[in-house]
């Protein structure tokens, strides 16, 4: 995110915040106060824009030959097992774990990759039914009653973050939906996010003690995302692109 | 003065016709199958994968699209620039244009996830996307072809001729920039992410629009016995040599741009020189045998006057036109994204840094053949039922210099 950004917002959402406030306040008959919201969102209630989820990982945490946070995903939303027909390279891969190397130094690293959900995502610029949305706190998904399976958004994605189902599924997630012919990717774990808890890969990386996934909202500075952001430098893949990316990468 | 044009169905009773229309039904019937049978397993059938998301259907579709755009190309010649000598080629342009669309559409549709889902591709639009302009410009460009047709061939209607003509060029000029901007907009990819590629599809357009048109005016006239006088066909061919330089030019100037960015570099050695099939298709099939060697034979001093030759030419011309999207198309895919700038892959479950390889199955190139089929089959049927051909386009009942003075 750039840093003109960042304040504009920041500055927006405190004023909402205020005005908010300030609004309940009057609301509410005079000497009680509600305690402070909870986290979780309860199902009727929209989206709010006040957040934007996001991701840091720290590559210096991230260990080799680890997998915790693709295993993690693939339990939670019920991927990696039951694409049975498909060829390897047709199998849905919602997050991976790459190790590249610098070409001039030869310094090698191993980090995961998926949906960077960006502020600016191609994916939905492209995609014709409007499918491919993002939410108005940051989370990039595929509304899978309206994908009609073109997979143009595959062909826009910098991240190659999207896998297309190339054929029948039976043990789909009641919370993850999948289907045959259709485009699916990282939910940042929607499900999980909504009430109030972190990304299955997020989890997952902390149990292993290896804490290099920090998950929060980048709008709240108090955050300990926003705090880490704010310590050391980190970038977003391919960030000539200017899509401001909800997940970041330090140590790259 | 004009000459009176007598147009009238052909007669459709001999054999050949009969084979004609059972030979492009039985592949249309193939490709259904083959449909179905993909549809119905899902895409694992296929050789399309994670990162080959848009296989042969697509250079099929793509094509047909953009020749669809460019066979409207002789009607507009004669409507729009006034040339008398192109007007009597009009109905037979619209018609062929009209064809070819759908059959490019049907095998777009057929390709999708799901296409049982077409309504909504029909009733959701992303104003944003490039391709749900695309839906409209190719529904709107079949109505105003359709009246454009229609004005033509009415005679009560004759008077909006003209508007309806320059209408129909406009939207096609429309299209086609909407057709390149598909990939010229995909900012990510290194084979892609140029605008040139609006104004390149065009004068592909051009090229391979017009060279259906030649074979199919010659395979028409040839089997019905009709005449088909020198002073068309070698005014058409001539035509057909300018849009393949054309092509070439921009072709040139596509990689050159390329081989200046430092950036570039990487997709350029693969598809110039290392790319394996993608390298061997653009230098032999689609520089040689699709753009040089018809480009010789069409001015060729003997060559250029025979009517093999000239056939021979629009057919290489069109097999040209396949091998370039096909390298563009999958060549631009099967070259790995750069997401990690400045690093290389060592390892990855998901190809990543790759060069991905695509082998097309039967099923794909059985749904692409009957998307030609189609087209052809759309052509034959109207000839046969309305009248859309001229009895006789004999030099001496197209006199070119009558055609100059109109």
């Amino acid at each position: 995110m750039s840093e003109n950004g960042k304040s504009m917002d920041s500055s927006r959402r405190d004023f909402l915040t205020r005005a908010g406030a300030s609004a309940g306040a009057a609301a509410i008959a005079p000497g009680v106060f509600l305690s402070a919201p909870a986290a979780a969102k309860s199902p009727d209630q929209p989206v709010s824009g006040d957040k934007r989820w996001g991701i840091l990982v720290d590559t210096n945490k991230c260990a080799d030959n680890c997998d915790a946070c693709v295993s993690a995903c693939k339990e939670e939303n019920g991927w990696g097992h039951s694409e049975t027909h498909s060829r390897p390279d047709q199998q849905a891969q919602w997050i991976r774990t790459v190790e590249i190397r610098n070409k001039a130094t030869g310094f090698a690293k191993t980090l995961p990759m998926m949906c960077q959900h960006c502020e600016n995502p191609p994916c939905v610029d492209v995609c014709p039914t409007g499918a491919s949305f993002r939410r108005t706190d940051g989370i990039v998904l595929v509304d899978k009653h309206i994908c009609i399976g073109c997979r143009y958004c595959m062909m826009a994605c910098p991240y190659k973050a999207r896998s297309f189902i190339h054929e029948e599924l039976h043990d789909q997630l009641p919370w993850a939906p999948r289907g045959k012919g259709t485009v699916e990717s990282c939910t940042l774990c929607v499900q999980l996010v909504d009430n109030g808890d972190i990304p299955a890969c997020v989890e997952a990386c902390s149990a292993d003690n290896h804490n290099a996934l920090v998950f929060g909202d980048l709008y709240d500075e108090n955050s300990e995302i926003s705090r880490e952001l704010k310590k050391a430098e980190s970038v977003e893949l391919r960030a000539d692109l200017g899509l401001n990316t909800g997940v970041r990468y330090r140590g790259l | 003065m004009k000459l009176a044009v007598n147009y009238r169905e052909i007669e459709g009773k001999s054999a050949g016709f009969w084979v004609l229309l059972g030979g492009l039904g039985l592949m249309a019937g193939l490709a259904f199958g083959a449909f179905l049978y993909m549809e119905h397993s899902g895409h694992y059938v296929t050789g399309m994968n994670n990162q080959i998301v848009w296989g042969m259907p697509h250079v099929f579709a793509i094509f047909l699209i953009v020749a669809a755009s460019g066979a409207l190309n002789v009607a507009s010649i004669g409507t729009v620039f006034g040339k008398a000598l192109y007007k009597p080629l009009g109905r037979l342009s619209g018609l062929l244009a009209i064809a070819l669309l759908l059959g490019g559409l049907m095998v777009l549709v057929l390709d999708l996830g799901r296409p049982d889902r077409l309504i909504v591709a029909m009733t959701y639009y992303n104003f944003k996307s490039i391709f749900a302009w695309n839906i409209i410009l190719y529904n709107g460009f079949l109505a105003v072809t359709i009246v454009y047709l229609w004005m033509m061939m009415e005679r009560r209607m004759n008077a909006y001729y003209r508007p309806a003509g320059i209408v129909a060029f406009v939207w096609r000029l429309i299209l086609t920039t909407g057709t390149g901007a598909i990939f010229g907009w995909l900012v990510a990819r290194s084979g892609y992410d140029m605008a040139m590629l609006a104004p390149m599809f065009i004068i592909m357009s051009f090229a391979y629009g017009l060279a259906i048109f030649i074979l199919v005016l010659m395979a028409a006239y040839n089997w019905t016995g009709r005449p088909l006088g020198d002073a068309i066909l070698f005014r058409l061919k001539n035509l057909l040599g300018v849009f393949i330089a054309a092509v070439l030019y921009f072709v040139a100037v596509y990689h050159l741009s390329n081989l200046y960015a430092t950036e570039h570099h990487g997709i350029e050695r693969f598809i110039l020189m290392d790319g394996g099939i993608f390298t061997g298709l653009f230098w032999i099939v689609q520089i040689l045998l699709g753009s040089l060697v018809p480009l010789a034979m069409v001015y060729h001093p003997t060559l250029g006057k025979s009517r093999p030759a000239i056939a021979t030419a629009a057919a290489l011309v069109i097999i040209g036109g396949f091998a370039l999207l096909y390298v563009l198309l999958i060549g631009g895919q099967a070259y790995p994204l750069d997401i990690f700038p400045g690093y290389e892959v060592v390892s990855s479950s998901f190809a990543d840094g790759a060069f991905n390889s695509y082998s097309p199955s039967i099923w794909e190139i059985t749904l692409g053949v009957g998307g030609v089929a189609v087209a052809l089959l759309v052509v034959t049927v109207a000839v046969r039922v309305l009248q859309f051909l001229p009895e006789t386009l004999a030099d001496s009942a197209i006199d070119p210099h009558a055609a100059k003075a109109d």
